[in-house]
C-alpha cells in the first residue's frame, strides 16, 4: 500500500533557513572563503576530491563549506555534481615515474636513488596540540636546499633487476568503468582499483588494519610512497596529438608483499597498489593493502578474511552508497511500520492466547510431579 | 582533416538546441508514427540529413560509438562528429550505439539488439527516407498509440514489414528506429506493431 | 618543464611548438590571460566554434605505476575552440571550471596559428618563467627535507 501525504513545507523551508544560519555561525566572525579552505584545510579538500572521485579543489572546498565540514555530506554533494557534467575525454595514463616529487619515502631501502624525501609530513611531529598556532602566528618560509637532479627511481624497478618481484604486464587493454557498467563479480582488478580509489578512507583503513592483525595476512612492506604532481594529457582529435591540461597532485603507494610461491608462480615479492587524489598517504597505504588482499585468488591463497572478500569489500567501500542506504531509514516509514505493528500485535495476541492455554498444562504437570 | 567543414555546422546555441531536439525525439518516441520537426539547424559534412545531424549532436557523446553507412561515411564526417560530440566511429556494427543510414539504407544484421537482462544495450538506427506524405501506408499500434496510428513512408527499403516483424519478435530485445526526411522525423520504437 | 617537453615527443616541429604553447596556456592564470588580452594592440573578432564549456576528463593510472591502465577518477576540464576574423582556428583546454580562461587560451592559440606571434610568445615566455620558478622553488623545498643517513654503530661482533 502507498499513501501519499503532504505537509511540512514551511517546516522544511525554515529548517533549511536555520541550517544556513547555523552554517554561517557567529556573524561577528569573518566568513571563511573557499580559497582559505583550499589553502589551509587542503587535506580535507583532498579527501573530498578522492572519495567524490572528482578532482577540483575549488568545488571540493565549496562542498566542504556547504556541508559545514561534514566530510561525507561534502563528498555526496561533489559526487552528485559530477553527474551533471558531460565526459569530454579520457586522459592518457598518468606517468607517476615522471612525478614532480613533493615527498618520497621507502621502508625497504635506506639509500636509494633519489633519496628519502620527507616533504610536508606529520611524521616525527610530537602530535601534541600546539597552542602557538592560536591566532595568526608568523610562519617562517620553508627551508631550501640544492636540488641534486638525481632521478627518483621506482623501488619496484630496483627489485625487478633481480627478478624478485612480479612484473605488471604493460598491456593497453581498455579498462572497465564502474561509473558506466553495472557492478558484476568477480570484478577485474582495474575496476577494483577504481572502486578502492574512491572508497571510504575509514573503511579501507580498518580493512587494511585487519590484514595486519591476521585476517588475511600478507607480510607487507612499504616499497615506496610518493606524493607529487603529475601531468594530465588528453588526445585531441582535431589537433592530432596529445595536449597537457595541467597538473594534479597524487599519492602513490607501492606495497611489497612476501609470497612463498605456488604451483604456477615462483617465490617472489608480490605487489599491492594504491593511487589516490591529493596528499592522502593513509588512504593510499590502506588501498594498496586492500588491493593485495583482494588478489588472493590470483595467487591461489585461501580466502578466509573479510579484506579478501571482493564482493564484501567493493560493495561496502563506497560511503555515498552506504550513507544513502543507512540514512534512508530516517525517512518516513509510517505505512511499513503500521503493517509491522499490525503483524506484531497479531503475533502477540496469538502468543498470549497460547500462553493462556498452557499454564494449566504446566501446573498440571507440576502437580503431577 | 578539412577544418572548414568539421569544425563548423554545430548548433548555434548548443544547450537550448539540444534540449529542443531531445524534446522532439522524445515526443516522437512516446507517440510512435507521429511526425515531429527539428527546429534547430545543424549541418554535417556530406549527405547526412538535417534531422540526422541534429539528432547526432543531441544524442551522441563519448560513450556512444556511432556507425555510418558507407554512403554517408567520410573522414570529414568522423571529424565533425568527434569535434562536436566527442563520439567516435564504431569500428564494426556490433559496437554501434547509434547508426545513421542514407536514403533506402538497410539496418546491418549485426547491429546490437541488447540482451534479455540489458535490452537497453542496443542500437538506435536513424534512416533517411524521402517523405511521410505519399508512399507505402502502414497502420501502427502499441504503447503510446490510442487504437491505431496511420503512417505513410516513401523511400524506405523493400521488405520493411518483414524486417520489422523479425525485430518485434525479439522483444524486449531489438533496435529502435528513427526515420528522418529533411528536418522531419518519425520514431518507431521496438514496441511498435505494424498491423497492416 | 621536462614533463611538457616529453609530452610532445614524436611530433613535427610545428606540432611540438603548438603542444608546448597549449601546455603553457593551460597553466596560465586567469589574470595573466586577461592582462595579455587587454594589452593586445588590436583585439581580433572571435567566433565560437565550440564552447566554452566545462565537462569531465576521466583520469587514468596504471596498476603498479607501470602496468595495465585503470580509471582513477575524473577531473573537471574546460575547453573552447574559436575562429578569428582572419580564419585561424585555436583550441584551449585546461583543468578546472574556468571557461573564460579556456576561451582566452583558445584565442591566443589562434593568434599564434594565424602568424601573430609577438604577443603570444611574450605571454608564453612569462608563463614559462613563472611555472619554472615555482617548480624550482618547490623542488628546493623538497630537497631540504632529504634524509642524509650516517651510521652510528655497525654491530658485527
Amino acid at each position: 500500500m502507498y499513501v501519499a501525504v503532504k505537509g511540512g513545507e514551511s517546516a522544511i523551508e525554515n529548517a533549511h533557513r536555520l541550517l544556513a544560519d547555523r552554517r554561517r555561525g557567529d556573524r561577528s566572525l569573518p566568513a571563511i572563503t573557499e580559497a582559505q579552505i583550499v589553502e589551509q584545510l587542503s587535506l580535507s579538500v583532498d579527501r573530498v576530491m578522492a572519495e567524490a572521485s572528482l578532482y577540483d579543489p575549488g568545488l571540493a572546498a565549496l562542498a566542504i563549506r556547504q556541508a559545514r565540514g561534514d566530510m561525507i555530506e561534502a563528498i555526496f554533494i561533489l559526487r552528485a555534481y559530477r553527474t551533471t557534467l558531460p565526459r569530454l575525454a579520457v586522459s592518457r595514463p598518468v606517468d607517476t615515474a615522471a612525478m614532480r616529487i613533493e615527498r618520497r619515502i621507502s621502508a625497504t631501502y635506506k639509500d636509494l636513488p633519489g633519496g628519502q624525501l620527507l616533504g610536508p609530513t606529520f611524521d616525527y611531529t610530537h602530535r601534541l596540540i600546539d597552542p602557538a598556532l592560536v591566532g595568526e602566528p608568523d610562519v617562517p618560509e620553508a627551508a631550501v636546499a640544492e636540488v641534486t637532479g638525481e632521478p627518483v627511481m621506482r623501488v619496484a624497478d630496483i627489485l625487478a633487476h633481480e627478478s624478485l618481484i612480479e612484473l605488471e604486464p604493460r598491456v593497453d587493454a581498455e579498462p572497465g568503468d564502474i561509473t558506466r557498467e553495472p557492478t558484476e563479480f568477480p570484478m577485474p582488478r582495474a575496476e577494483r582499483l577504481q572502486s578502492l580509489a574512491r572508497g571510504d578512507e575509514g573503511f579501507l583503513l580498518a580493512l587494511a588494519y585487519s590484514t595486519q592483525r591476521g585476517y588475511g595476512r600478507s607480510h607487507p612492506f612499504v616499497g615506496e610512497i610518493r606524493i607529487g604532481l603529475v601531468e594530465v594529457e588528453i588526445d585531441v582529435p582535431e589537433l592530432g596529438f596529445a595536449v597537457s591540461l595541467g597538473e594534479i597532485r597524487l599519492t602513490e603507494c607501492q606495497m611489497v608483499n612476501q609470497f612463498k610461491g605456488s604451483a604456477e608462480k615462483p617465490p617472489q615479492f608480490t605487489r599491492g597498489y594504491g593511487l589516490v587524489f591529493g596528499q592522502s598517504e593513509r588512504k593510499a597505504m590502506a588501498m594498496s593493502l586492500c588491493d593485495r588482499a583482494l588478489r588472493a585468488a590470483e595467487y591461489g591463497e585461501d580466502i578466509t578474511a573479510p579484506a579478501q572478500d571482493e564482493e564484501f569489500v567493493i560493495s561496502h567501500c563506497d560511503n555515498v552508497q552506504a550513507t544513502g542506504f543507512v540514512e534512508h531509514l530516517k525517512l518516513p516509514h509510517y505505512v511499513d511500520f503500521q503493517a509491522e505493528l499490525g503483524l506484531v500485535r497479531r503475533l502477540r495476541a496469538n502468543y498470549d492466547a497460547a500462553r493462556a492455554a498452557e499454564p494449566e498444562d504446566d501446573s498440571f504437570e507440576e502437580a503431577a510431579q | 582533416m578539412d577544418a572548414s567543414t568539421s569544425l563548423t555546422g554545430g548548433f548555434a546555441d548548443p544547450v537550448f538546441a539540444a534540449q529542443s531536439v531531445f524534446r522532439a525525439v522524445m515526443d516522437c518516441m512516446a507517440r510512435p508514427g507521429t511526425i515531429g520537426t527539428i527546429g534547430s539547424e545543424a549541418t554535417a559534412p556530406g549527405a547526412l540529413g538535417a534531422a540526422q545531424a541534429a539528432i547526432a549532436l543531441t544524442l551522441c557523446d563519448a560513450d556512444t560509438p556511432v556507425w555510418f553507412a558507407d554512403t554517408l561515411a567520410s573522414p570529414a564526417l568522423s571529424a565533425w562528429l568527434a569535434f562536436h560530440t566527442g563520439a567516435s566511429v564504431a569500428p564494426d556494427p556490433t559496437t554501434a550505439k547509434f547508426a545513421f543510414l542514407g536514403l533506402g539504407g538497410v539496418p546491418h544484421p549485426d547491429f546490437p539488439i541488447g540482451t534479455q537482462d540489458y535490452p537497453d544495450r542496443s542500437a538506435t538506427v536513424v534512416i533517411e527516407v524521402s517523405g511521410f506524405e505519399a508512399g507505402e501506408p502502414f497502420t501502427l499500434s502499441g504503447p503510446g498509440i490510442a487504437g491505431t496510428q496511420p503512417l505513410s513512408v516513401a523511400g524506405l527499403f523493400p521488405d520493411f514489414r518483414t524486417f520489422w516483424q523479425a525485430n518485434r519478435a525479439e522483444f524486449p530485445r531489438g533496435i529502435d528506429l528513427i526515420l528522418t526526411a529533411g528536418t522531419r522525423l518519425v520514431a518507431l520504437p521496438r514496441s511498435v506493431r505494424i498491423l497492416d | 618543464m621536462t614533463a611538457i617537453e616529453a609530452a610532445s615527443a614524436d611530433l613535427s616541429s610545428a606540432q611540438h611548438e603548438r603542444a608546448r604553447r597549449l601546455a603553457l596556456l593551460a597553466r596560465a592564470s586567469r589574470d595573466e590571460l586577461e592582462a595579455a588580452w587587454a594589452a593586445l594592440p588590436v583585439q581580433p573578432s572571435v567566433t565560437a566554434l565550440r564552447g566554452p564549456e566545462t565537462g569531465l576528463v576521466m583520469l587514468r593510472g596504471r596498476m603498479g605505476g607501470d602496468g595495465a591502465p585503470f580509471n582513477l577518477g575524473e577531473a573537471t576540464v574546460s575547453r573552447a575552440s574559436v575562429r578569428l576574423g582572419d580564419g585561424s582556428v585555436g583550441h584551449g583546454q585546461r583543468l578546472g571550471g574556468d571557461r573564460q580562461a579556456a576561451r582566452l587560451s583558445a584565442i591566443f592559440d589562434a593568434l599564434a596559428e594565424g602568424g601573430d606571434r609577438v604577443a603570444v610568445d611574450a605571454l608564453c615566455a612569462a608563463i614559462a618563467a613563472r611555472v619554472e620558478a615555482d617548480a624550482a622553488r618547490e623542488a628546493a623545498e623538497t630537497a631540504a627535507t632529504r634524509v642524509n643517513f650516517f651510521t652510528l654503530v655497525r654491530g658485527e661482533d
